[in-house]
């Protein structure tokens, strides 16, 4: 666990709530209302779910960061702990930052437990409430959820008709079910108000910052994607955590995809009896001239490359989502990690690499999912969207999706009868152009377009081949379509605003904990450049942000520091001057955790203003007085 | 193996069909497979089943995965699109070209190893989905490419020419196939033209998965003494159950069949498969009925062939996926997107 000292201390609208309950009660409701109440006042918040990967039983938490400056990660402290488990009970209190406050079900006491005091303790009797107003097993461990809700919005001054209408939105058909969740809110909100001074010091104050700001979760957003790129057929494998992804399409397209007089549907859902089919179906699909992709995890990214590598080699385009979690092996299924950088980037046997897009939010992930079908059907190849449990599972506030009607897919080099009917003869693999893009046609609409597709060695007129000059031909023409891949993908964000000799690069999820760690560090007198790289292969401004900047901390999450390998492997970059900072336990990366690092490097403890060697040559003479920035 | 041209010299005269192409218009490369092989045999059975039915050669979809069967599908309809898939997994390649356009023929070849081993499961699930396509299994009991392994079909107490005694139970892929619930489940000889062509005519028309298991002898590594599925073996214990005509809708029946000896039955397109049983004791429309027949014979060491089960209508895959008519890949951009005024209502929920 890596706790460090937050940037600035909790006040209002700048704390952290961590709630400890039971998975399969019902808690996400509970959790979900309190953070769309708080989003819909006005005040930025980041939720993370921690959640076993287990059906009902074992501890889940669930942690709201309510943030005035709008940052996007986990700060790593806790300010409020709701203690609900029992089993985890002694844990929980244990992580609450000093000052801090503990909410428990003081139904049954626990004198042995409460044995800080550094803290200040709210006991509710949760369970008597619930229990003296409502009947049955079941609805009581529902209502509790929602009680506590009510004793939160109590101590945050939360606004109960924000409450009401959100309960509403969810509830709206069901309206005894309306009834007994608000009565259950009140239960908890006239307790603690009648006991306790409400509201506590940190608490929620109406703010205007969320204004054209959604809360939505990447694979929903991913979905929302290959709902808008036109994408036809969708197979998969249920996997966590990509399995959401597929959920939504499903949903998306029920909504939007159904002629409402026949019933027929404008898509293909098929749910694959393996992995190994799933990708299988999508480049059969892709291969047919529809848009059609997958979404999986590490493992079945395992079980795809065989076929991964055909469809770079036989130029078959492909959609592959990888929400990654943590590995090897099965890992730890319900926790998140970049992991499969080195997988995706290589998979396959012989000489193969893959566009890979390393969406940050899912706000990425919406435009990079119709991206990446862009980019599939104009270079004929596989693009792997990597996205991880973080992004793709938990609520992220972004900015509003924004979609142009004059969007229309790109379906690239593709040769339809009338273009057929002027050529002469048409060879699949021949690169006409000199991009490395060659020309494909779709079966079954012109007798001149027929070709055959293997993943054996092939001449670039399409027949097979075991013939040296012919083979390389193809496998060279291959490096070239790599080289205009390079032109055709994200580029880099780059910040060089802070105009320091060193750098801090990151790829994905680790975005927000970068951000808010270089204002931190600016705030000590610290300044780096930034750059997050966005796709695989990387573009030429990678290359020069590396070569421009004497040292450059490369942020990640997996153990092996994949995505510095993929840097030293793919660009000119002396390997020494990349510093590796790595966090791969399975939680989302904080923000403090990447201040410590980065300061333990450059030779200062966190917080310590005596500069080492290293740490005065960046601050230098760029170090801005006290209180600016 | 390389590839090599077919020299093409037509014969002015060559019969043409409805679509006024010949025979050679649906041939492909010069195989490169064993002289004798049986692969071969069915794929003459092939072209011919397609020039006969006049289907487009552009339509004609050959899908295979790896192993010498799968080579197969170059060696017929050039004109045809093929896709040689990765071992084993032509069945998911199948699937998702199909479901992009349904109206498309799709033909699979495959071997007994790349259906009955490392495709396994995949073959299982293409049944289930009942996937409208044609499946041709040929299968000769023996890895080829590889010299000489015994496949998952090979028979307890086969010999393999290296003198080994195979003592694991065979895979049938019919009643394999069977159990599944497929809805068209022949089983054929690559020697025997006469009922192979039929029985590929009526697989292809059929609405659904049509499976032909098709022995075919292997010269070069399982056509010895001891081997069950060698040409001696096989001619003189196949024994054929049920033969199949197949008459397309487009034409008229020329013969008339008398009552009690054929059981002409209509397709979902207006075709008919008019059956002839030869075995006295077999009902080719019960599906337990033809397991345990099966079984009999395989018990009396002989191959019952023709067309074993047949269920003219069911609910092919696209049915089961509630998919429009017009195919996936033709679907306009303006159909599938909701555009800027449906996202702004898709996000109502997120605000």
């Amino acid at each position: 666990m890596n706790v460090s000292p937050p940037a600035t201390s909790p006040g209002i609208n700048d704390f952290v709530i961590k709630i400890a309950t039971v998975n399969g009660t019902g808690s996400a409701s509970a959790n979900a209302l309190l953070m769309k109440a708080i989003f819909r006042s006005g005040v930025p918040v980041v939720g993370k779910n921690y959640f076993p990967s287990n059906i009902q039983g074992l501890p889940t938490w669930y942690e709201i960061r309510v943030t005035r400056d709008g940052y996007a990660a986990r700060s790593g402290t806790v300010d409020i702990m709701v203690a609900m488990n029992v089993e985890t009970y002694a844990r929980d209190v244990a992580e609450v930052a000093p000052g801090g406050y503990l909410i428990y079900d003081s139904t049954w006491p626990r004198p042995a437990l409460l044995s800080r005091n550094d803290l200040t303790v709210i006991g509710v009797p949760l369970a008597r409430l619930v229990n003296e107003s409502f009947e049955g097993v079941r609805t009581r461990i529902l209502m509790k959820n929602i009680c506590y809700a009510g004793v939160l919005a109590a101590l945050l001054d939360l606004d109960v008709e924000c409450v009401r209408q959100l309960l509403a939105e969810t509830y709206g058909r069901r309206p005894a079910l309306l009834d007994s969740n608000m009565k259950a809110f009140a239960l908890g909100y006239d307790y603690t108000r009648q006991h306790f001074s409400c509201p506590l010091p940190l608490h929620v104050e109406k703010m205007d910052a969320t204004r054209g700001r959604i809360m939505i979760d990447g694979n929903t957003a991913a979905a929302l994607g290959c709902l808008y790129a036109g994408a036809t057929v969708a197979a998969w494998y249920p996997i966590t955590p990509s399995t959401s992804l597929m959920d939504a399409f499903k949903s998306l397209c029920d909504r939007t995809r159904v002629d409402p007089q026949t019933g027929r549907r404008n898509f293909a859902f098929i749910q694959a009896e393996d992995e190994l089919a799933a990708i299988g179906i999508v480049i059969g699909a892709a291969w047919n001239g529809a848009r059609a992709f997958t979404a999986t995890s590490g493992p079945g990214v395992s079980l795809m490359t065989e076929f991964l590598g055909l469809a770079y080699y036989a130029e078959v385009p492909a959609v592959v989502f990888d929400i990654q979690r943590v590995g090897p092996s099965t890992g730890m299924p319900t926790r998140t990690q970049q992991g499969d950088i080195l997988a995706c980037a290589y998979a396959s046997h012989g000489d193969t690499r893959h566009v890979c897009l390393y969406p940050a939010n899912p706000e990425e992930c919406f435009y990079m999912a119709v991206q990446a079908f862009d980019l599939a059907d104009r270079l004929q190849t596989p693009v792997l969207v990597l996205s991880d449990l973080d992004i793709g599972m938990n609520d992220w506030m972004c900015r509003e999706l924004e979609w142009d009607d004059s969007y229309r897919p790109d379906r690239g080099k593709i040769l339809g009868p009338e273009e057929l009917d002027r050529i002469e003869k048409f060879y699949r693999y021949l690169d006409v152009d000199g991009d490395g893009i060659p020309y494909r046609t779709i079966p079954g609409v012109h007798p001149k377009g027929a070709y055959f597709t293997r993943g054996s060695g092939h001449t670039q007129y399409g027949a097979y081949t075991e013939d040296p000059v012919e083979y390389q031909i193809v496998a060279d023409r291959l490096l070239k379509k790599w080289d205009t891949a390079k032109r055709l993908v994200p580029r880099a964000i780059i910040d060089a605003t802070a105009d320091s000799d060193i750098g801090i690069v990151t790829i994905g999820s680790g975005d927000g904990a970068v951000r808010e760690a270089l204002d931190a560090l600016r705030r000590q007198g610290v300044r780096l450049d930034y750059m997050r790289v966005r796709a695989f292969p990387f573009s030429e401004d990678v290359e020069r942000f590396l070569a421009a900047h004497r040292l450059v901390f490369v942020v990640e999450q997996n153990r092996d520091a994949q995505f510095r390998t993929l840097l030293t492997l793919e660009t000119s970059v002396e390997k020494s001057k990349l510093r590796s900072i790595l966090h791969y336990n399975g939680l989302p990366i904080s923000s403090g955790f990447i201040v410590e690092s980065v300061l333990a490097e450059l030779g200062a403890p966190a917080g310590s203003r005596a500069a080492s060697p290293a740490l005065s040559a960046v601050r230098g003479d760029k170090v801005p007085k006290a209180g600016e920035g | 193996m390389t590839f090599i041209p077919k020299p093409r010299i037509d014969h002015p005269n060559l019969p043409r069909n409805a679509l006024g192409l010949t025979r050679r218009d649906y041939e492909g490369a010069l195989s490169t497979l064993c002289a004798g092989c049986g692969h071969d045999s069915i794929t003459a059975a092939i072209v011919e089943a397609c020039w006969d039915l006049a289907l487009r050669p552009e339509t004609v979809v050959k899908l295979s995965g790896i192993g010498c069967s799968s080579k197969t599908t170059a060696y017929f309809v050039s004109r045809g699109h093929g896709f040689n898939a990765v071992h084993g997994r032509m069945p998911s390649i199948a699937t998702g070209a199909n479901a992009a356009n349904r109206h498309l023929h799709y033909i699979g070849v495959s071997g007994d190893g790349d259906t009955l081993s490392i495709g396994l499961g995949q073959f299982c699930h293409a049944i289930r989905r009942n996937l409208n396509m044609l499946y041709i299994i040929e299968n000769n009991g023996v890895y080829g490419l590889t010299k000489g392994q015994f496949s998952a079909s090979a028979d307890v107490g086969s010999k393999a020419k290296k003198g080994e005694t195979n003592l694991q139970p065979p895979i049938d892929p019919v009643l394999l196939a069977l159990t599944l619930g497929a809805s068209f489940v022949a089983r054929s000889f690559s020697g025997d033209k006469r009922q192979l062509v039929p029985l590929i005519q009526a697989g292809l028309r059929h609405k659904g998965f049509a499976l032909i298991d098709v022995l075919s002898p292997c010269v070069t590594f399982n056509d010895h003494e001891g081997s069950t599925k060698s040409y001696a073996y096989t001619r003189e214990h196949y024994e054929v159950a049920v033969h199949a005509d197949f008459i397309p809708a487009e034409r008229e029946i020329a013969v008339e069949y008398s009552a009690g000896e054929a059981l002409p039955v209509t397709m979902h397109d207006g075709s008919r498969i008019v059956l002839r049983k030869l075995a006295e004791d077999y009902d080719p429309t019960d599906r337990i009925a033809a397991m345990a027949a099966i079984q009999e014979h395989m018990r009396a060491g002989e191959y019952l062939t023709g067309l074993l089960y047949f269920e003219p209508s069911n609910r092919e895959f696209h049915d089961i996926c509630g998919t429009t008519d017009v195919p996936l890949n033709s679907v306009p951009y303006e159909q599938l997107s909701p555009g800027k005024a449906g996202l702004e209502k898709l996000l109502a929920r997120y605000r």
